[in-house]
């Protein structure tokens, strides 16, 4: 049962909450007028104590489409957390108001200090460099869209695996899949950190490094695209060297899988050309639009209006 | 040897890694005793070859959890009537709280007023502890 829970690390859920919030998804996605009164009278209140406005239009946009209504700020700025209050006191006084809380937060691990004084369910949407789980939910549920399965797949992760934290979420949420595998593509100096590296060995995870994304692409199921910043470089003869390999285009994908399907957590800079977004592979607009959904899923679920 | 006059009853925290005592000392809040208690400094050991000690008087109550954080080597032995009745062996505790900050100047510990610094213990053969809010490792210094 999800009624009443919190979300604050994607694996605050075990495989079948997941599989659970994923199906009604689905449903959602295939009747959605079915579900456009299912929150009559419910309020989500929207803290962000950052702003994001992707995100946290992300979550009024679902939270309207299931007919309730939203409350927030969106900078602390405005509100009386500007005058010192702690997250403790608002999210006590929040949740007198709200049913179910979002919350956005620089400092990480901020939700799990919240969640021992938050009386209704709180979702983290983002928590300094830490964890950001909807953004999971949603990656796993366009993988799921995309290939109909979670498991027996070979994952490309490109770009800067280093400060990727979406990264770092989907290497871990993907590796609960039997026989997943992860093609990790970056710059030497980019690489997914030792931690991560000594997770994935513990669970007897298959992982391959690689400097260039042509040199693997064609054994690609999923290729999830982050961006490189030419700063984050140790050096100049580097980033000339290999700066294309990072950038994807219809040249790099004549070798892939028909079925490969193109994720980015968005929003996108050059690292994939414009020329790809009409290719079938192309999944990141549809990811957005999932992004939605999964979040009127799991709203659902939390609040336990169905 | 400098001689300390044995205690009748209390506790003597024994085989501390010399200059570990004085970390002890604060972490057990034994400044703020009002109870006798002896703090032996480079005492020598056959274990380390120099320890430190430390004698609490009339007093049972102390977080042994510390101290098992600390270093699970100490020996603490419980004296009753000038003979130690009890040693007890110490393990690392699972989680130790407000003993140790988070080193993450992003970590959510560093801004809340109130908030219970807490950690979780990992990987017991390295001693490794992480933060339970924002899941950085512990760095001992
Ligand atoms: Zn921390």
């Amino acid at each position: 049962m999800l009624k009443g829970r919190s979300l604050v690390d994607p694996e605050d859920f075990t495989l079948e909450e997941l599989e659970s919030i994923f199906e009604l998804t689905k449903k959602i996605i295939e009747n959605e007028k079915d579900f456009n009164d299912i929150c009559h009278g419910k309020i989500l209140a929207t803290l962000f104590y950052e702003p994001s406005t992707r995100t946290r239009f992300s979550f009024e946009a679902a939270m309207l489409r299931l007919g309730g209504q939203v409350i927030g700020f969106s900078e602390p700025g405005s509100s009386s957390v500007a005058k010192g209050e702690s997250l403790a006191d608002t999210l006590r006084t929040v949740g007198a108001y709200a049913d179910i809380i979002a919350m956005r937060h620089p400092n990480e691990g901020a939700p799990i200090h919240g969640l021992k004084y938050c009386p209704v369910p709180l979702i983290n949407a983002g928590d300094g460099g830490h964890q950001h789980p909807t953004q999971t939910l949603t990656d796993l549920f366009t993988i799921l869209d995309a290939h109909k399965r979670l498991n027996n797949l070979t994952i490309g992760c490109c770009g800067d695996l280093k400060f990727g934290r979406t990264v770092h979420s989907l290497l871990k949420a993907m590796s609960r899949y039997e026989n997943v595998d992860f093609v990790l593509i970056s710059p030497h100096e980019l690489q997914i950190p030792d931690y991560l590296k000594e997770d994935l060995k513990r669970k007897n995870i298959k992982f391959q490094e690689e400097e260039r994304l042509e040199n693997v692409i064609d054994k690609l199921d999923v290729l999830y695209m982050t961006r490189v910043q030419k700063e984050r470089f140790f050096n100049e003869a580097d980033y000339v060297r290999l700066k294309d390999s990072y950038i994807l285009d219809l040249e790099k994908l004549k070798n892939a899988k028909e079925n490969l399907a193109i994720l980015h957590p968005l929003p996108r800079v050059n690292e994939i050309k414009i020329e790809v977004d009409d290719d079938k592979r192309a999944w990141y607009f549809k990811q957005v639009k999932n992004g939605m959904f999964v979040r009127m899923g799991l709203i659902i679920k939390l609040l336990g209006v169905r | 040897m400098l001689e300390i006059t044995s205690i009748k009853k209390g506790i003597v925290i024994d085989h501390i890694k010399p200059g570990m005592g004085l970390k002890i000392f604060e972490y057990l809040k034994l400044d703020k005793a009002d109870y006798t208690v002896a703090f032996i400094m480079n005492a020598s050991s056959k274990k380390y070859g120099r320890k430190d000690i430390i004698k609490i008087e009339n007093t049972l109550d102390i977080d042994l959890n510390v101290l098992g954080f600390l270093d699970p080597n100490i020996t603490v032995n419980i004296i009753e009537n000038e003979k130690i009745i009890d040693k007890i062996k110490l393990a690392m505790p699972e989680y130790v709280e407000d003993i140790i900050k988070c080193k993450n100047p992003r970590c959510i510990t560093t801004v809340e007023r109130e908030i219970t610094h807490r950690f979780k213990l990992v990987d017991e053969q390295n001693a490794t502890y992480k933060c339970v809010y924002c899941d950085h490792i512990y760095k001992w210094e």
